[in-house]
C-alpha cells in the first residue's frame, strides 16, 4: 500500500524542530541522557550486571576454586539448558503471560529423545501400544490447532514428529534432537491454543500442563528408571564437549567480528541518512569492549584447564557457548528487526491498541507459547546432555524457576512489554553463579534454594520499583 | 460546497434490545470540519465505532465517495482511506512514535523491517503538520505528554493518505495549550482537503473549528447546521432537549380524542 507524504511542502525551519534527531548528540550529552533515565526508572539489566559482578567478587574471595577456568566453564555449562529455556520464555513474558509447563514440557522432550536412542528407533516398543498411539494422536491433535490457528510452522513442526514416531527412523543424534524440538513445538501449539482461542488464563493452563508433562515423563520413563545418553557422542557432547582450539579462535572472530560489522555498519549507514544516532565514540567503544571480551575470554578458554593438566587436556570453548550465542542472535534479531517481533512488543503494551491496527492477537499469543516450548526443548537436549541422562525429575520445579527467574532477574518484566533475550542470559549467569558458587561453598541444597529465592525477590522489587518511578517521572 | 466522502443514509444499530442509532443522515465532506456533539449516551461513540468498522451496522447505507461499502473491520475501513483517532489514543506505551505510527503497516519486507524509511516518513508526517512539540521521533511514547500523545494520533492518521479522519473528544484529558495545539492540527488537517469529524462535549472548542455542527440527541441526528449561522445556546438546546425553536425534532402534536 503506498501512501504520499505531506499534501503540503514541508516548511522550512521544521527541520530544526527535531534538533535531537538531526544533529547527533555529543558524548557528554548522550552520558548524561543515559544516566537521566536510569533515574526516571529505566534501569534495564543494570541491577543484574551490577548483582552478577557483586556476586563473582563473593564467591571470588570465599572459595579458591571458584575462578578456576574449569570452573568457569562448568558454571556456563550447568545454567546453558536452563538459560536457554529462559530465553524462550522472554517471548511469552512480553505479552505478560506465563509458561509454568515450560520445565516439564521440556522433559518431555528429552525424555523422548532420549527414548528414541535407548530404543533405537523404535518408540513403539518403548512407549507400548496405548502411549504410543496417544502420543500420535496428541501430535495430530497440535497439527490441527495449529492449522487453525494459522501458524504453519508449529503444523509442519508437529507433523514431522508425528511422522518421525510413526516410521520408526533410525537413531541419529541430530534427527533426536529435531524430534525434541519438534515435540516441543507441537506442546506449545497446544498451550498456545488454549490460552488464545479458548481464552483460558495462562497461569491455570500451564499450571496444569505442567503438572500433566510431570506425569507423561514418568509415563515414558517409568518409576525409579532413567534413560542414559552419555553413550551416544554427539548427544553427550552438546553440553560437556568443546570446540577445537582452532575453532574456538573462529568463532570469537565470527561473533565479535560480526557485532562489530553490523553495529559499525548500520551506525554509519544511519548517519549517512541523517537519522538520529548514539554518538560515535560510544557505539566504537561498545564494540570495542565487546571485542576484547570476546578475544580474553577465548584466549582463557583455549588453555588447558584440566584439574590434572599432565594427564588430560581440557581446552576450547565448550559447544554450549555458540548454541546459546546463535539463540542469542536469532532471537533478538525476530524480536528486534522483524514485524512479528514488532507485534509482540505491541501486544504486550496494548493489546487493544494492537487489535485496532489491524494485528492478529490471538496469533501472536497462542505463537509465542510454540516459540518458548520449542527453545525449551533445546534447552531440555543441552541440561539432559550435561547429566549424560534422562530421569522423571527432568525439567521440574528448579529448573522453571530457575527459567523464570534468570529472564526476570535479567530485565524482563513479569507485567508484558519490556524485555530482551540478552536478559535471560544475563540473569541466567546470575544465577548460575550463585547455584555454582554455593555448591563450591559445600552449601547444603536448603541454603542454595532460599539464596536463589531471595536474589529473585530483590530483582522483582526492583522491576516493580523501577516502573513505579517511571510512572511517577512521567 | 466540496464533495461528500463518506455518506451515512439511514443507519441503524441496536445493542440486543437496546435501539443505539435511529435513521441516522450524516454526512462529511472534503476541507470540513464536522463537529459531532452530543450528551452522553446520544450515540457519538458508537456512530463512530459503526463507520470504522467495529461494530456492523443494522441497516442503512454508508457510501464512500459516492460508492456503496460495506465496512466489516477496522483494516477495510483504514483501505478505504478512513481513519479514527480513538478517545483512548490506541498508542503503546512501550514502543516510540515512529512504531506506533506505522503499527501494523511496518514497512519492509516479512524478515526485516525498513526502521529508516519508516522514519523518515514518520518525521516528514510531523513536520508537514508544523508539529513542534515532539522532539525526537524516537522518544517512546510513554514519555511524552498528554497533548503529544494527541498529536502523535493524530499525525498518525495522516500518514495513511486518509481521506476522512475520525477524532473521538481530542480534547477531553488536555489542558489549554494542548487543546490549543490540537485544535490547530484539526484545522490544518481540513486545510489540506481531508474531511474531519470532531467528537466534543466542549462547545468553546467546537466553535472554534467546526465548518458545520451535527447533534445527536438520544440516537437521532436532529440538527445538521453550518457553525456560522448556530448559536451556543442553540446548539446547547438541541444537545439536551433535541429540539431549539425550528429546528431539531418536530413538537409533539396534541393529542386529541
Amino acid at each position: 500500500m503506498t501512501e504520499t507524504p505531506a499534501k503540503s511542502d514541508i516548511p522550512t525551519g521544521a527541520i530544526s524542530d527535531f534538533g535531537i534527531d538531526t544533529t547527533s548528540q555529543s558524548t557528554g550529552e548522550a552520558i548524561r541522557d543515559y544516566f537521566a533515565r536510569l533515574r526516571g526508572g529505566d534501569l534495564g539489566s543494570l541491577p543484574a550486571l551490577l548483582g552478577l559482578a557483586v556476586l563473582v567478587l563473593v564467591f571470588s574471595t570465599q572459595s579458591d576454586n571458584f575462578l578456576t577456568l574449569n570452573n568457569q566453564a562448568n558454571l556456563v555449562a550447568q545454567g546453558a539448558g536452563k538459560m536457554i529455556i529462559a530465553m524462550g520464555l522472554v517471548y511469552v513474558l512480553l505479552l505478560g503471560e506465563i509458561d509454568l509447563s515450560a520445565g516439564t514440557a521440556s522433559g518431555v522432550c528429552a525424555s523422548v529423545m532420549a527414548m528414541h536412542y535407548v530404543e533405537s528407533g523404535n518408540l513403539l516398543g518403548g512407549m507400548g501400544t496405548t502411549v504410543f498411539w496417544v502420543f500420535e494422536i496428541g501430535m495430530a491433535v497440535a497439527a490441527i490447532l495449529a492449522i487453525l490457528m494459522r501458524i504453519w510452522a508449529g503444523a509442519v513442526f508437529s507433523l514431522v514428529a508425528f511422522a518421525m514416531a510413526l516410521l520408526g527412523v533410525e537413531p541419529n543424534a541430530w534427527l533426536e534432537m529435531l524430534l525434541a524440538v519438534c515435540v516441543g513445538a507441537a506442546i506449545g501449539c497446544i498451550t498456545g491454543f488454549m490460552v488464545s482461542k479458548i481464552g483460558m488464563p495462562s497461569f491455570v493452563v500451564t499450571l496444569a500442563l505442567f503438572i500433566t508433562w510431570q506425569g507423561v515423563i514418568l509415563q515414558f520413563i517409568g518409576e525409579g528408571g532413567v534413560f542414559g545418553i552419555r553413550n551416544s557422542q554427539v548427544l553427550f557432547n552438546v553440553a560437556n564437549g568443546n570446540l577445537s582450539v582452532l575453532g574456538s579462535w573462529a568463532l570469537c572472530l565470527l561473533a565479535a567480528g560480526g557485532y562489530a560489522a553490523v553495529v559499525l555498519g548500520e551506525h554509519f549507514s544511519r548517519l549517512r541518512r541523517g537519522l538520529v544516532t548514539p554518538p560515535t565514540p560510544i557505539v566504537v567503544g561498545k564494540v570495542v569492549i565487546v571485542g576484547a571480551i570476546a578475544v580474553v575470554a577465548t584466549w582463557l578458554l583455549t588453555l588447558n584447564r584440566s584439574p590434572n593438566p599432565d594427564i588430560v587436556t581440557i581446552e576450547g570453548v565448550p559447544y554450549v557457548v555458540p548454541i546459546i550465542l546463535a539463540l542469542l542472535v536469532l532471537g533478538t534479531f525476530v524480536l528486534n528487526r522483524t514485524r512479528y517481533g514488532r507485534h509482540i512488543y505491541a501486544v504486550g503494551g496494548n493489546a487493544e491498541a494492537a487489535r485496532r491496527a489491524g494485528i492478529n492477537v490471538s496469533k501472536i499469543r497462542a505463537s509465542v507459547f510454540v516459540v518458548a516450548s520449542a527453545t525449551a526443548a533445546i534447552g531440555a537436549i543441552v541440561y539432559s546432555s550435561k547429566a549424560g541422562s534422562v530421569d522423571p525429575q527432568a525439567g521440574g520445579l528448579n529448573t522453571l524457576l530457575f527459567a523464570v527467574g534468570a529472564a526476570v532477574i535479567g530485565g524482563t518484566s513479569l507485567f508484558g512489554g519490556r524485555g530482551k533475550v540478552v536478559h535471560a542470559v544475563i540473569g541466567g549467569l546470575v544465577l548460575a553463579v550463585v547455584e555454582n558458587g554455593l555448591g563450591l561453598l559445600d552449601q547444603p541444597a536448603a541454603v542454595v534454594n532460599i539464596i536463589t529465592g531471595l536474589v529473585l525477590l530483590l530483582a522483582a522489587s526492583v522491576d516493580a520499583l523501577s516502573r513505579r518511578r517511571a510512572a511517577v517521572a512521567n | 460546497m466540496s464533495e461528500p466522502l463518506l455518506e451515512l443514509i439511514g443507519l441503524n444499530k441496536s445493542f440486543g434490545p437496546v435501539h443505539v442509532l435511529h435513521d441516522i443522515d450524516f454526512t462529511v465532506r472534503a476541507g470540513e470540519v464536522t463537529a459531532l456533539v452530543g450528551d452522553n449516551g446520544a450515540g457519538k461513540s458508537t456512530l463512530i465505532k459503526c463507520v470504522s468498522g467495529i461494530y456492523p451496522i443494522d441497516s442503512g447505507e454508508v457510501r464512500f465517495r459516492g460508492q456503496p461499502v460495506t465496512i466489516h473491520s477496522p483494516k477495510e475501513a483504514a483501505d478505504l482511506g478512513i481513519e479514527v483517532v480513538y478517545q483512548d489514543l490506541a498508542l503503546a506505551d512501550n514502543l516510540d512514535v515512529v512504531q506506533n505510527m506505522f503499527l501494523g503497516r511496518e514497512r519492509g519486507s516479512s524478515w526485516l523491517m525498513d526502521e529508516a524509511s519508516m522514519e523518515k516518513a514518520a518525521r516528514e508526517t510531523l513536520a508537514s503538520l508544523s508539529v513542534r512539540t515532539v522532539k525526537s521521533v524516537r522518544t517512546p511514547v510513554s514519555a511524552l505528554s498528554g497533548g503529544q500523545r494527541q498529536t502523535v494520533a493524530i499525525a498518525k492518521s495522516v500518514l495513511w493518505d486518509s481521506k476522512v479522519v475520525l477524532l473521538d473528544e481530542p480534547t477531553a484529558a488536555l489542558g489549554v495549550a494542548q487543546t490549543r495545539q490540537v485544535l490547530d492540527l484539526v484545522r490544518r488537517l481540513a486545510e489540506q482537503g481531508l474531511g474531519v469529524v470532531l467528537i466534543s462535549h466542549n462547545m468553546a472548542d467546537v466553535f472554534e473549528v467546526a465548518d458545520r455542527i451535527s447533534t445527536l440527541y438520544l440516537g437521532r441526528l436532529v440538527a445538521d447546521l453550518p457553525a456560522k449561522e448556530t448559536t451556543h445556546s442553540q446548539v446547547v438546546e438541541l444537545i439536551t432537549a433535541g429540539r431549539s425553536g425550528d429546528l431539531g425534532l418536530a413538537r409533539p402534536e396534541a393529542v386529541t380524542i
